[in-house]
């Protein structure tokens, strides 16, 4: 492509991906009156930090983002943990069943989570878990894509360490726990920033299993706080709140992008 | 040859040891629901009685009823415009990547700002631009003396906008997915065209599209199962409407279960989208063993 014309048709994009997010950002520093006025006005003047004192004065915003980082930071870790033992037993030992095992494990990557919702939902329900924080947590605990990914992990682990650990009479839980876990981090990494940004932003399980304003995760809260206000909007109030809900993501995304795109290529391309 | 060491005997319980916490989680949370789903299909339920068996009725009552030819044809429309847009202008970026360029990671970040951002946030973002009165998208074409359209409540243009938006959402994946796809082509090929005197265009229709095939292929797939699995877009910005002009199957099935209480035509309609995605995925894996097979016998 002439090089120019490349550079004309990145810049557009660019523009066309953030514009949006610096609409929500000069929203969220306008005043209410200012957002209603006509003709519409898009740079925030006067600019005021009022919208965000008014959403986090509200201690829904903070509740909901804390039970956000309550469930994100826990299946983070249990999809680490348990992802790490599973992904190197299927890599690296033999035991009765296993093939078969992993293959049951690569299927639960193909059904769409549209297709458990109803199911998962009794499931909790008769565990009395509606409206809990472990209706939240538990069912993410481990996945296919975690096991998946530590699986190719292990398997580039020279044999001879094993060997070696071996003689030394080494157990292999030791050998998990002091040799292998640690080489995993590039593993651990994409594994976690999956994880975080999955649950940080999912919407319909969280929105189906509780029901109670103080266990929402932000995207179930913000969807109420907006729905509130179906008659008329206070869009600035209603940007402010969202920016606080969406920095997270950003930032973890940000100081973790090169895992991220690893990972993005490994679960399309390689698989 | 190397000396392999007998695996221990305790090797086995150990494997399975370090398997069972996944495998717990994952049977129980997982495969258990896949399973019941299936069953609950065959069921008349409301959640509070019991399951009473009905064979093939809710799958006759699906056929029978007169949303669901308009929720297949708008999914099916949801799904066709999404890729159309999706792969055009996905490809379009890759290419004006794929070159020697400064800066490449700042306009990679760029296109990626939506994809980690959830859609809830950014359905209440595009709702304020979709907004007919003060939206910045009615005023931008008031500058150019057009509108107001009345985006989302306007059955012609509800669900057309709900597919530019989550268009915008997903780009930045398929521009590096395409862009890995463009890096991994043969470079002798494009270069001895280019010296063969090939324009631009020519090169790009008659060498890179072709050669580009299974990469299109493969994106194309994962493109059109997210696109199959919309939700959260039309919960928070149409609510199926107007006039159920955005009722997609997943929406629908939201509905069904969670409005209506009728679990098993949920369930139904579960498995028969599972059906379709299952099929894409399928096709998407035998082509990508295909695809690594005649990487490594090149």
């Amino acid at each position: 492509m002439n090089r120019t014309l490349g550079l004309g048709v990145l810049w557009i994009g660019a523009f066309l991906c953030t514009a949006p997010f610096l609409l929500l950002l000069a929203t969220s520093l306008m005043t209410y009156e200012q957002s209603v006025g006509y003709p519409p006005a898009f740079w925030p003047s006067p600019a005021t930090l009022d919208n965000f004192r008014k959403a986090l004065s509200e201690g829904a915003l903070w509740r909901w983002f804390a039970n956000s980082v309550l469930v994100a930071v826990v299946t983070v870790a249990g999809q680490i943990l348990t992802g790490a033992m599973a992904g190197y037993a299927f890599a690296r030992m033999t035991f009765k069943g296993r093939d078969l095992l992993f293959f049951v494990v690569l299927m639960t990557m193909m059904v769409p989570v549209q297709v458990n919702l109803v199911p998962l939902f009794a499931l909790v329900a008769r565990l009395g878990w509606v409206d809990t924080y472990q209706a939240l947590i538990v069912p993410d605990l481990a996945g296919a894509f975690g096991i998946f990914l530590f699986r190719q992990w292990f398997l580039g682990l020279p044999r001879e360490l094993e060997d070696a650990a071996r003689i030394d009479g080494c157990s292999p839980w030791r050998f998990f726990w002091t040799v292998a876990l640690p080489t995993a981090t590039p593993a651990v990494a994409t594994l976690g920033i999956f994880q975080f940004l999955a649950s940080w932003n999912t919407f319909m399980w969280p929105l189906v299993a509780t029901n109670s304003d103080h266990l929402r995760t932000l995207p179930v809260g913000l969807a109420a706080f907006r729905a509130s206000m179906r008659e008329t909007t206070d869009w600035p109030l209603l940007m402010a709140a969202t920016t606080v809900a969406i920095v997270p993501a950003i930032l973890v995304f940000l100081i973790l992008q090169k895992q991220f795109m690893k990972g993005l290529m490994d679960g399309a391309v390689k698989g | 040859m190397r000396p392999t060491l007998h695996p221990l005997r305790s090797e086995r319980w150990w494997g399975l040891l370090l398997v069972v916490p996944a495998l717990v989680i994952i049977g129980t949370f997982g495969v258990l629901p896949t399973l019941a789903s299936f069953l609950i299909g065959f069921t008349d339920w409301d959640l509070l009685g019991t399951p009473r068996w009905v064979g093939l009725d809710n799958y006759r009552s699906l056929a029978a009823d007169p949303v669901f030819p308009k929720v297949i044809a708008n999914t099916l429309l949801f799904v066709v415009l999404y890729l159309l847009l999706d792969l055009v202008l996905a490809l379009a970026l890759a290419l004006a990547l794929n070159q020697k360029l400064r800066g490449l990671g700042f306009f990679r970040t760029a296109y990626f700002l939506p994809v980690v951002t959830s859609m809830v946030a950014v359905s209440i973002v595009w709702e304020w631009i979709f907004d007919p009165r003060a939206g910045a998208l009615n005023e931008v074409l008031r500058w150019v003396g057009l509108g107001p359209v009345h985006w989302l409540s306007d059955p012609s243009t509800a669900l057309p906008s709900l597919v530019v938006m989550s268009v915008w959402k997903s780009l930045g994946t398929n521009v590096v997915l395409f862009l890995a796809g463009l890096q991994a082509l043969p470079g002798e090929v494009l270069e001895s065209a280019e010296v063969d005197g090939a324009t631009g265009w020519q090169r790009f229709w008659h060498v890179t599209l072709p050669l580009l095939g299974p990469t299109v292929l493969l994106v194309g797939i994962l493109a059109s199962i997210r696109a199959f699995q919309t939700f959260d877009s039309v919960y928070i910005m149409t609510h199926g409407g107007p006039r159920r002009s955005t009722t997609v199957v997943v929406y629908w099935l939201f509905q069904n279960a969670f409005t209506y209480f009728k679990l098993g035509k949920a369930s139904a309609l579960a498995y028969m989208l599972f059906g379709i995605l299952a099929a894409l995925t399928w096709v998407q894996w035998a082509l990508r063993k295909r695809w690594v097979h005649q990487e490594q016998d090149a």
